[in-house]
Formats: C-alpha cells, sequence, structure tokens
C-alpha cells in the first residue's frame, strides 16, 4: 500500500510539473506579440508576400522531422526539395515567389526566356544565359543541362527517386542506356545542344506545357566529372546563389553564400542570409516550440503544425499562422471496372450516399481542408467552379437519392464491397470509417482495408487484378499535381491511355474515350486559354462519370516565424513557403 | 580453461552464423513466401514513379531478381570479402566487413553504422556505470540492514524505476531540466568536438536509463545478499574474525555477483546494438533510433546489419561474462 501511494504521489507531482512547464511555453506567446510584424494578421502570408525586404545576414534555420529521399536536385520527388533545391540549383526555367496564381508561372533561370516551339510543340529549343557559373568558376554550358537530364531520367537503376517525365515525353532512341552506361561525348540523341548555350529537346508527341518540365530540377547542371551518382547528393556542385559547406545524411545541412553567384545573370534570387542551416530528425512538436520561440524559422519539410499546436493556436487565436490549400485533393476513387460499379448508377449512389462533412469532421475540421466538390483543387490554374450534381445539404449525403440511384443500378438493397486506406495515413483512415459509416445507411457495406502507403500502387489499390480478384472498388487516395497546371493534376489520375496492369494512379481504372480525347488534343494546343477550358471540361466530366468522390481541398496550417522576411505561400509548391528568398529581421 | 575458451568461441561463431541466417530469411525468404514479387520489392525502393523500365532497373542493381540463396551468399562473402555496388557511374568497392547497402539512402552500411556508434557506445557506457555503482550499493547496504527506513526507501524507488517506462521517465525527465528549467541541453555533441558539451548533453540519459536499469540491479543485488550473508562460510569467516567489511566484499558480494555480472552482460550488449527507445526519446541519432528508421522506411540492409550488430554485441558480451565467470567462480572452469 505504501508503494502504491507513494508511486501515486510521484505520478502526480511529475504530470503536473510537466503541465506547468507547457502553460510556461505557452505564455511565452503573450511576450512576442508586442514585437514588430508579430501584427500582420493570420493568413497575411498567403495573399501577398510578408515582410519584404533586402536586409542581408544572419542565419536562417529550418528543421524537418523527416529526412528528404536525396538532397540531389536529379533525384527528388520531394515538394519540399523542388522548393529548397533552387537555393543551389538553377533549372532552365522555374518559380519566382509570389503571391496567388502569378507564382504558378514558370520564369527563365538558366535559359534567357522561354522555350522556343517548333515542328507543332514537338520541338523545344532554349538559349542559356552567357556568364553563369558554377561554384567552382566554371562556366555552365547546355551539355551541362543535358548531362543532368541523362543522369536523373535514363540511369534509373541508380537514380530513380526522382520523376522521369524527360523519359516519358522524349523522342527516345530505344538504345540509350543513360550517360553510366554509355559514357559516350554524344548521349542522347533526342537532346542536341549546337552550341554551349543553346539545348533543344526533340519530343515524340506535341507537348504544349514542356516549359513546367523543365522547371523541374532536374534540368539543373551537374558536371559530368564530378557527379558520382547516388552519392553526388553529398557534393553537389552549386549553380544558385547558395553553396553546400557540410551536409550530414540524415542529420544537418549547412549552406553558405556562393560567392560566384552573379546577381546580374538572376533577376529571382536575393541571397540575403550569411547561413541557411537545415537540421533533419528533429521532435515535430520541438520545432513547432522553436519556432514560436524564434530558435528556428521554418518547418522545412512543410507538413503544417502537430494537432496539439494547431489546437493551442486555435484556442489563443494566434495570428502567427497560415492556412493555406496545397493544391492537393483528398478523394475516394471508384474503380470504375469492379462490379457493380461498372455501371455509373451505382457510383452515383456512393456520390450521394457520402457524408463529406462528417469526413471533413473526422479530418479535424476546417484547419485540415475545405469541403470539395470538383476533381482541380482551386488552386490549381483552370480550376472552374461548377453546380455540383451530387450537391447534398449541408453536404450531409442523402439516403433518399442514394437509394433511388441503387434502384436504377439493380441492387436496391445495397451490396458489399471493399474501401482500401493507407496504414500509416491516420486521416485517410479516419476518412475511411466515416464513409463507412454513411454508406452503411443506404446498405452498402464497405470492409475497410489497410495497405502501406509504399506498395499502395504496385500491389493493391493500383493493381487492376487486385481489384478484381478482391472485390474492391472504392479507394482513399490524395493527390497533388507535380506542375501547377490542369494537366499536371489530371494527366495521371484520369486518362485512361496510361493505364497498366500495376502502379496505376489511375485507380478509378478510368478510361473514357471523351476524356482521353480532351486531355490528349489539349497537351499539343499551344492557346494556354483553350487548354484551361479543356482541363475544366474533364474536371466535370470525372464528376459526370462518378468516377471520384471530391472529399475535401487539402489544406495545411503553418507557424509563421516573426523573425522572417519575404515570407508567402506558394502555389507552385504546394502551399508551402517560398524559400528562396527568405531572409530574417 | 584453454579447451573451455575454444569451446565457447566456436559455440559464438555458430550463433552469429545462426542468427544471420534467421535474420536474413526473415527479411528476404519471408516476404516472398506472403506473396511479394521480386518486382514489388524492388517497386518500393522508386520514388513516386515506379515504372516498368525502373523497376526492372532498380531490381537487377539491388540483386533482387537472383535466388535467395544467392543474395545471402553475396551478402556473406561481402563480410569477409568484400563486394562490388553500382550506385554511380562507375562500381564502386564496398570493402570488408561489407555489411551492404541501404537501399534507400545508397549508402554503405557499415560505415553509417561505425558512425553512430559513438552516440550509443557513449549512452550505454555511461549509464552501464552509473547504474552499476548506484545499483550494488544501494543492494549492498538495502541488504546489510533489511527492513531499515533506508532499505524500504531504496526498495520503493527501485520499485519505481523498474516500472516506470522509459518514454515516460525521459519524457519527464526532457520536461523538467531541459525545457522548464534549461539545465542540460537535448542534444548529443561529440566527445571530440567538446566533452563538457557531450557530457551535459548525456547527463538526462545517462540518469534515465540508469535509473531504470540501477533499480532491477538494487533488487537483484539485494536479494542475493541477502541469501549468501546468511550462509554458513558467511559465519565460518566471521568466526575467523575477518573484519566485517572483508566479509562482506570479499565473500558475500563475491558470490552474490554472478548472476548479476550475467545480467549486466545480456544488459550492456542489447544496449549497444542500439538503446532503441532512449535514443528515440531524446532524438539521439544513434544505432538503435537508426534501425527504427530503416524500419519505418523498409530499409533491409541496415535492419539487417542492426540486427548483426546487436546479435555480434550480445554473443562478444556473453563470452566476456563466461570468461569472467570462469574468474570469479573456479567451479564453472571444470564443468
Amino acid at each position: 500500500m505504501k508503494f502504491r501511494s507513494k508511486s501515486a504521489a510521484m505520478l502526480a507531482v511529475a504530470v503536473s510539473v510537466a503541465l506547468t512547464a507547457a502553460a510556461c511555453g505557452g505564455g511565452g506567446n503573450d511576450d512576442d506579440e508586442g514585437g514588430e510584424g508579430g501584427g500582420a494578421p493570420a493568413n497575411a502570408a498567403i495573399e501577398k508576400i510578408l515582410n519584404p525586404s533586402d536586409k542581408k545576414g544572419g542565419t536562417l534555420v529550418y528543421e524537418s522531422a523527416d529526412t528528404p529521399d536525396s538532397m540531389d536536385p536529379g533525384n527528388t520527388y520531394y515538394g519540399y526539395m523542388w522548393n529548397f533545391s533552387r537555393l543551389y540549383a538553377r533549372s532552365l526555367m522555374t518559380y519566382a515567389p509570389g503571391a496567388g496564381a502569378e507564382a504558378a508561372e514558370p520564369v527563365p533561370d538558366l535559359a534567357e526566356g522561354p522555350g522556343e516551339a517548333s515542328d507543332g510543340g514537338r520541338t523545344w529549343t532554349y538559349k542559356i544565359k552567357k556568364g553563369v557559373k558554377y561554384e567552382d568558376g566554371t562556366e555552365i554550358t547546355a551539355g551541362d543541362v543535358k548531362y543532368a537530364v541523362e543522369r536523373s531520367n535514363y540511369a534509373r537503376d541508380v537514380l530513380s527517386l526522382g520523376p522521369n517525365y524527360f523519359a516519358q515525353y522524349l523522342k527516345n532512341p530505344d538504345d540509350y542506356q543513360g550517360p553510366y552506361k554509355d559514357k559516350s561525348e554524344e548521349g542522347i540523341s533526342s537532346i542536341q545542344t549546337p552550341d554551349d548555350h543553346t539545348i533543344v529537346f526533340n519530343l515524340a508527341q506535341p507537348f504544349q506545357e514542356f516549359d513546367y518540365l523543365v522547371a523541374m530540377t532536374q534540368t539543373a547542371p551537374v558536371p559530368r566529372d564530378k557527379d558520382n551518382g547516388s552519392d553526388y547528393q553529398k557534393n553537389i556542385v552549386s549553380s544558385g546563389s547558395y553553396k553546400f559547406e557540410r551536409f550530414n545524411l540524415d542529420k544537418s545541412a549547412t549552406l553558405v553564400r556562393n560567392d560566384q553567384w552573379d546577381p546580374k545573370t538572376d533577376k529571382i534570387r536575393k541571397q540575403l542570409p550569411d547561413k541557411i542551416e537545415v537540421r533533419f530528425k528533429v521532435n515535430p512538436e520541438t520545432i513547432d516550440k522553436n519556432i514560436e520561440a524564434g530558435k528556428t524559422h521554418v518547418m522545412f519539410d512543410a507538413l503544417g503544425v502537430t494537432a496539439q499546436t494547431q489546437s493551442q493556436m486555435l484556442r489563443d487565436e494566434s495570428n502567427m499562422l497560415d492556412n493555406p490549400t496545397g493544391g492537393r485533393l483528398t478523394y475516394m476513387a471508384i474503380n470504375t471496372t469492379v462490379a457493380p460499379f461498372d455501371d455509373v448508377n451505382c457510383r452515383k449512389a456512393v456520390e450521394f450516399a457520402v457524408d463529406k462533412d462528417s469526413s471533413m469532421r473526422a479530418l479535424g475540421g476546417e484547419p485540415k481542408g475545405d469541403v470539395a466538390t470538383t476533381a482541380l483543387p482551386p488552386d490549381v490554374p483552370s480550376h472552374q467552379s461548377y453546380e455540383d450534381p451530387y450537391a447534398t445539404e449541408g453536404n450531409k449525403g442523402d439516403v433518399e437519392k442514394a437509394k433511388a440511384a441503387l434502384k436504377e443500378c439493380g441492387k436496391p438493397n445495397g451490396f458489399d464491397t471493399v474501401l482500401t486506406a493507407r496504414t500509416e495515413r491516420q486521416d485517410e483512415i479516419d476518412n475511411a470509417t466515416a464513409i463507412q459509416a454513411a454508406l452503411k445507411k443506404v446498405g452498402i457495406n464497405a470492409q475497410i482495408q489497410k495497405f502501406p502507403g509504399g506498395k499502395y500502387f504496385t500491389d493493391f489499390a493500383g493493381s487492376r487484378k487486385w481489384g478484381q480478384d478482391n472485390n474492391a472498388g472504392l479507394y482513399m487516395m490524395q493527390w497533388g499535381a507535380d506542375w501547377p497546371s490542369g494537366y499536371g493534376f489530371l494527366q495521371q489520375i484520369a486518362n485512361g491511355g496510361a493505364l497498366g496492369e500495376s502502379g496505376n494512379t489511375n485507380i478509378s481504372y478510368l478510361d473514357d474515350p471523351e476524356i482521353n480525347k480532351l486531355l490528349d488534343e489539349s497537351i499539343a494546343d499551344p492557346d494556354a486559354a483553350a487548354r484551361a477550358k479543356a482541363y475544366a471540361e474533364v474536371d466535370k466530366k470525372m464528376l459526370e462519370t462518378a468516377a471520384i468522390v471530391p472529399l475535401s481541398y487539402f489544406k495545411v496550417l503553418h507557424q509563421r516565424s516573426d523573425e522572417v522576411t519575404n515570407l508567402v505561400v506558394s502555389q507552385a509548391f504546394s502551399g508551402q513557403y517560398d524559400y528562396l528568398n527568405l531572409g530574417l529581421k | 580453461m584453454f579447451a573451455y575458451f575454444i569451446r565457447r568461441l566456436l559455440a559464438a561463431v555458430m550463433l552469429l552464423f545462426v542468427v544471420s541466417a534467421i535474420t536474413y530469411a526473415i527479411f528476404f525468404v519471408l516476404p516472398r513466401l506472403a506473396g511479394s514479387t521480386p518486382d514489388q520489392l524492388a517497386a518500393q525502393y522508386i520514388g513516386k514513379s515506379p515504372d516498368a523500365k525502373t523497376i526492372e532497373a532498380v531490381k537487377k542493381n539491388l540483386g533482387l531478381d537472383d535466388p535467395v540463396y544467392v543474395q545471402y551468399w553475396d551478402f556473406i562473402r561481402g563480410i569477409f570479402a568484400g563486394r562490388e555496388f553500382n550506385f554511380g557511374p562507375d562500381p564502386s568497392q564496398c570493402d570488408a566487413p561489407c555489411l551492404g547497402y541501404s537501399f534507400r539512402k545508397h549508402v554503405e552500411v557499415w560505415p553509417e553504422m561505425l558512425d553512430r556508434l559513438p552516440v550509443t557506445a557513449s549512452l550505454a557506457i555511461g549509464a552501464a556505470v552509473l547504474w552499476l555503482i548506484s545499483g550494488v550499493t544501494t543492494g549492498v547496504i538495502s541488504a546489510l540492514r533489511p527492513g531499515s527506513v533506508f532499505d524500504r526507501a531504496a526498495m520503493g524507488i527501485a520499485l519505481a524505476g523498474v516500472s516506470l517506462p522509459m518514454f515516460f521517465t525521459g519524457t519527464v525527465a526532457l520536461a523538467l531540466f531541459t525545457f522548464h528549467w534549461e539545465i542540460f541541453p537535448n542534444e548529443y555533441t561529440p566527445l571530440t568536438e567538446n566533452p563538457v558539451r557531450w557530457f551535459q548533453g548525456l547527463m538526462l540519459p545517462w540518469f534515465s536509463l540508469a535509473f531504470l536499469y540501477s533499480a532491477l540491479y538494487a533488487r537483484l543485488t539485494r536479494a542475493g545478499m541477502l541469501e549468501t550473508m546468511g550462509e554458513d562460510y558467511i559465519r565460518t569467516a566471521r568466526a575467523k574474525g575477518l573484519k566485517e567489511p572483508v566479509v562482506i566484499t570479499r565473500h558475500g558480494l563475491r558470490s552474490a555477483l554472478t548472476p548479476i555480472v550475467t545480467i549486466f552482460g545480456m544488459d550492456f550488449a542489447l544496449l549497444l546494438g542500439g538503446a532503441v527507445i532512449t535514443e528515440t526519446v531524446f532524438s539521439f541519432d544513434g544505432v538503435g533510433s537508426w534501425a527504427v528508421q530503416s524500419i519505418n522506411e523498409n530499409d533491409l540492409p541496415p535492419i539487417l546489419g542492426v540486427t548483426l550488430f546487436a546479435a555480434f554485441f550480445i554473443v562478444m558480451c556473453n563470452l566476456v561474462v563466461d570468461f569472467v565467470y570462469a574468474a570469479i567462480d573456479p567451479r564453472v572452469r571444470v564443468s
């Protein structure tokens, strides 16, 4: 008995002290609010560049709970790395810091201007600026850009982490083995470099959004003699305004000014802090606390604050936050090839039955997203709002309409199906549980199955056969574009022409001739306005065919630091802060 | 005595071999039995675009399309003779002992592990010294005065120590000493860089770990001492006129220590192989947290590496314990 009371007392002391500590941490907020810039309202960095400044100096600190797949601009698929690597890698085109849709337009970086299209959009020519140098003082040539594209897209046995759009769209000679196996000077024949400052890409099909592709960091030059494959991330040769002083895998990175960077060749970079530090694998709660205390300035992986910080910030009505949409759609795909969902009316029944309101609440409400009614999120260019064909009162679902649709598809008493979600995504599982309950009301019994994210597309939701064999018709999904355009968003989730046996991201298995045609024809159309119209059309058709149930437009809650200048949320980088020109007060 | 050593040594080597085979089987054979194809295995290590061509290339490069016994043979051969990998423009040599190449990070496992070992070793050695001294001393004093205030208090605290898990003690310690009073920093600084910071940064994890373990040791020592101090030979020793401190240390403690040494060998080796929870709580980038990270990333070679590494320490420590045993207790040598 004595023991019990003793340990209980210890516990009580420990807990109360811990609580006091937490309360004190929260109290610190009050002291800060008198400071300059603390006055900017919530969401200020969404509408404009906040605290614009040219003041140099200081050490800008990023912290991350995660570690990136790679720091190598040619070997990464992480949005925050595409954002950050612009500091040390200049691609042909890029995105400049700015608010709103304007920031999602590619602007020339290493290139003198946007690409010149010829041959109906099959050939793209870029002039490279003269006098741009690597950190070691050697001049960057067209050959270096060509080499960078070759290594990132054609040496996939070694560099497999990034996208490979160039390999998909370039005219591919069958025998090209990539620069590591084919060490000849000529390299791939579909990229030509007539002189040191001109590069020509030859594509297999007309592709009018090529400027977006060359805005990927994979066109950032890499000197062939310094390339050591997957280890290149440890000795990256900078072409940007900062260069690596130190990089410890999984631990930290330190960047300092690149003295060979010439502002005359660069209209968009500012080079403000003396030093930029990134610390990896820091506890997320610690990051939130450090940002609040001013020890850290930005959460590197831009995942947003922890649930605990979120509720605290909302309770305190803190203004030190930005809560933008992140160019992503959370939705449920309906496999149009698995019975009974091969009948559009059965799909419509699901559309009507789903209670988006309860799904939203399962996600954590407004800070996590807005109820979605379209495929394209509002912050992706060419988004247009139109009348939701499945609108229900308060977005709570409509049992009557759902039952009517069920009757029409010949399943008046409902049916059984499988609903999948990714094991490590608690949001997705919560969402699936809410949907399961809503479907139950109309007689559709969805059994939830969870699978690891790493195999979701290769073995489960993305495998045609798995869906058929397991009667799995509903898949939880979240999608963001690889480049900020309607095509960049829709192509991979709606194009039937690209469907394979496994590894599909079009997990509605949607193969609608009209949609395919719209996508294929629009990408060959040089008229951007006409393209945007076509994408809005595809969006509408995806809903008409009831291939997806849009649930929410993903939002992320950033904690804003008081100390940082030139802070703006970028539509080009999924609602992250633009990392290019951040400075310190 | 010599034969005893050799016998133990051979058994240790055999054991390591068996552990390696079982671990390999768990990570490379079980997934196949569960229906994973080499393609699916390879697809995990590709970014978001696992197209057929990339899968083929990666599968070949990681050797996943070879039969498992070939892969295992390559692995074992690598440990003794080194092997070649192809993660750049030119093949690179992974020197013996080559524990393989991370599928995820594309770095050699062995140097990465060595890189993290100082963190884990600092943690384990410091904590071990603390808990041995405090645990055994407390145990002895308690045993000499059973039922006293000291004994009751010490055993009460010990009970708390055994019952409170690391993620509680560690977190509370952090909340108090790092975030509230800001006495100790929560970071690991290498000893060579700044010994003072190294020491400060390790104080909390040391004490938290020692709290956990010394409790157990105190209770074990107390029980052992109580038993031995009641033995006939202790009475004989006293009757011979030996001084009490000599009776306690030479006669009492010596025989009470044998089980402690055994347990200590195991505990210490386990910690060296990665203090998983402690490292995670204190965000130390040691062998243990690396294993956790690798498990999250499905990165098989580092998991395999850490497992073997831990097994190696356990086997080695047991070997040492056996020898120490032989020194403490002459009866062992004969058996």
